[in-house]
Formats: structure tokens, C-alpha cells, sequence
């Protein structure tokens, strides 16, 4: 079933989801400390041993995110892969966007305005 | 004939797992997402809770894409956590009430609810930075039924849906035999996206219609479909599911006893409400 597209939105169906099996198979096994040590020890191996897709290998090669998600990489599983560089949701998204981390950060900041009005319940009337 | 005496939906952000290790609640970032959760704690303890019914969603640790169920309930009579592999510190085990999970699986089977048991289930932060939240000095006396949503590959079960289902917990609850005090934890949300060029979305409008809705009005989010929700709320703002399957649980008319709204933390817009039955 397709619905409209949500623009700058990658909605994560089966189609991603088989896409990226053997992409977000590699990232899971990255709860493991082995096997993040295995994967930094020679990056090549592990990744041949998961049967990443050339794409695959390639978006894992240049860290970038766009790249793991177009290539059916789920956030959730990418940001095991992330953690292993020590970046967090915040440098995610700062790189999608094109923007550096502080500005990023001053985006959803920007949002705060609305704190008060949600804590007392008066943005909506239901 | 157990007992439900309210509900606490929080949100589950990683990062309030790592600050609660590094003690970092009254830094000024972390201090006005922190402060909402004491009064929340004395409502709770004063209810003397026995089980809390955990509504989240897994990130990666117990499931993974080659097998992922819509609705799965913990039936396991100890739930650990485990590394994660982004470095949130693992938490002492959790006791489980199996007794009490096999009697959700019965009545939501019975109401045609075609759930995944689960003997072992690993918990992760989703479930366990809310115990986190609530139990702040360890959670000994206090056992949990771990219900996990997928909330991750799409399709997603629908808002009404996870109702539903939150309804049919909630009768298997009050009809169990044991006189137990019941506290429902449902965890996520609310909005927040963390990919693609939307990333960083935020949408405190449909939160507050969210948190308004769930007091007394949870039908009116009903008529949104999980792709709608998915656009107002953000991709992983879809976790409102997990709330809406909490006021299922929860049944009846409610109160609201304590709200809080704070962005941001991390990538996200924090929300705590404490219902009460009316």
C-alpha cells in the first residue's frame, strides 16, 4: 500500500527493510564489543563477512548518513555503527541537514517557545 | 482481583540514561526535564504499585528485522538489559510476573490479538530508563510484564488498533486473581524524526493534542493513520502508539495528576503525564 510521501522523510517499509537486511544485520552485530572491536580491526573483513551490497560498503566507507539511509539503513540500527565513531543523534542530524551541530541544535531549541503552552495544555482544544 | 492504579507515559531518550549515570539532573539542560519526575514518584509510591506494565518499543537489542512481531509480551521471570553498542550502561536485572503476562496472552488471544510470547526478552533502554525514572534508588519488590510494540518497520499497527489492545490488557489485568496493585508505563515520543532532511522535526501542537486527547479523548486518535502520525509526530514520534496502547490499559474516565513538557532533550520533545482513574 503507498501512501503520499512525507517530504525529507524515509518512512522505513519492507521494501527499505529488505534493502537494508544485510546493512542494518552488520549494525546489529554491533552491540556486541567484539565485534565492534572486530569491525574497527578491519573494517573490510567484517563488512564482507554481513554480504554488504557495494552501496552498502560504500555508504559505510564515507560515514555518511543520507547514503546508509537511501541504502536501507534503519537509525536505530545505524546508530550502533555511530556509536562506534562517539556520535550521537545530534551529529546525525546535523548532517542531514547540512547544518553544523550548534545550528542544529539552535533548530529544535527554537521549538521551546511552545514549553509552557504544552505544559498547561492550551496549544489545542479537544 | 488485581487493581489499576494509573498510568506514567514518559519519554525513553537514551541520553536520560546517560545523564542519570553521569548525575547530571541539575545541570541547567537536564534540571527542567528531571524536576517534573519527583512529584510523579510521590503519586506513584504512594500507590504502592506491585507490577508495572512496561508499553515500549525495542531499538535493536531483543528483536531484529528477521523476526518482528506487532505486538510482543515478556513472559520471562527475570528481564536483563544488555550493551546496546552506543554505550548506555547496562542496569540491574528487573523480576518478572509471569503468572500475570500469561494471563494478558490468554485474554488478548482470546480477543483475537495474534501476540508474540517471549520466555526470554532482552530490555533496553526503553523500557529500563523509565524504571530508571521512577525507581531512581533500584526497583527490588517491583516486577514488570515487558509489552513491546513495533513501532520501527512499517506497517505499524494502527492508533486504533493498539487501543484495542491496550483494553484487552487492561480487562485481563483487572480480572487476574492475585490482588496486585498495577502501575502502567508506556515510554517514547513524542515528536521527534532523527533522519532524512526532516530531521530535527518537532511538532508541539500535535503533542499537545496528544496529551489532551489521552486524558479522556484517546478515540480521537483513532481516526490518524500510522503513516499520518508518522507526519505529524516525526518518524520515531510514531512511539505515541506505545501511549496509546497505556490508555488502553488504563480503561475507563482518568485525571490527569502530572504533566510536563520540555524541548529539547537530545533530538526530542519530552513529555511526562501521570492519569489516574477518575
Amino acid at each position: 500500500m503507498s501512501a503520499k510521501p512525507i517530504p525529507g522523510t524515509p518512512v522505513f517499509t519492507g521494501a527499505y527493510a529488505m534493502r537494508g537486511y544485510a546493512l542494518n544485520k552488520m549494525c546489529f552485530s554491533l552491540n556486541a564489543p567484539e565485534n565492534r572491536a572486530a569491525f574497527k580491526a578491519d573494517e573490510d573483513a567484517y563488512c564482507a563477512k554481513y554480504g554488504l551490497t557495494p552501496q552498502q560498503r560504500e555508504a559505510i566507507r564515507s560515514r555518511t548518513v543520507a547514503k546508509l539511509i537511501e541504502a536501507g539503513g534503519n537509525v536505530y540500527y545505524l546508530a550502533k555503527f555511530a556509536g562506534i565513531f562517539g556520535l550521537n543523534v545530534q551529529d546525525l542530524g546535523a548532517q542531514q541537514t547540512g547544518l553544523t551541530v550548534d545550528e542544529f541544535k539552535a533548530r529544535l531549541q527554537a521549538y521551546s517557545v511552545h514549553n509552557e503552552d504544552v505544559k498547561a495544555g492550551r496549544l489545542t482544544n479537544v | 482481583m488485581s487493581k489499576i492504579i494509573g498510568s506514567v507515559s514518559t519519554s525513553h531518550i537514551p541520553a536520560i540514561g546517560g545523564a542519570i549515570a553521569k548525575g547530571l539532573q541539575q545541570e541547567p539542560y537536564w534540571k527542567p526535564f528531571f524536576d517534573a519526575f519527583p512529584p510523579a514518584r510521590d503519586w506513584l509510591h504512594a500507590a504502592k504499585p506491585d507490577v508495572a506494565v512496561v508499553v515500549y518499543n525495542d531499538h535493536g537489542l531483543n528483536f531484529f528485522l528477521d523476526k518482528m512481531p506487532t505486538f510482543a509480551i515478556g513472559a520471562a521471570g527475570l528481564y536483563t538489559s544488555e550493551d546496546e553498542g552506543w554505550g548506555i550502561p547496562t542496569v540491574p536485572p528487573v523480576q518478572g510476573a509471569p503468572d500475570l503476562s500469561w494471563a494478558i496472552i490468554e485474554q488478548a488471544v482470546a480477543d483475537e490479538f495474534d501476540v508474540t510470547t517471549c520466555q526470554e526478552m532482552l530490555v533496553d533502554h526503553a523500557c529500563t530508563v523509565p524504571l530508571q525514572l521512577m525507581w531512581p534508588a533500584g526497583w527490588e519488590g517491583i516486577r514488570i510484564v515487558p509489552i513491546a510494540i513495533n513501532t520501527v518497520q512499517h506497517p505499524l499497527p494502527s492508533a486504533r488498533r493498539c487501543l484495542a489492545f491496550g483494553r484487552s490488557i487492561g480487562q485481563a489485568i483487572r480480572a487476574f486473581s492475585q490482588d496486585l496493585n498495577v502501575v502502567v508505563l508506556s515510554t517514547g515520543g513524542l515528536s521527534h524524526q532523527l533522519e532524512g532532511e526532516r530531521a530535527g522535526f518537532l511538532n508541539p501542537e500535535f503533542d499537545d493534542l496528544c496529551l489532551n486527547a489521552l486524558i479522556n479523548k484517546p478515540e480521537l486518535l483513532t481516526r490518524y493513520s500510522s503513516h499520518e502520525i508518522v507526519e505529524l509526530a516525526g518518524s520515531q514520534g510514531a512511539e505515541i502508539l506505545n501511549w496509546i496502547v497505556g490508555r488502553g490499559i488504563l480503561g475507563g474516565a482518568a485525571r490527569e495528576v502530572v504533566r510536563n513538557y520540555h524541548i529539547p532533550i537530545s533530538n526530542t520533545a519530552a513529555a511526562l503525564q501521570v492519569l489516574e482513574p477518575a
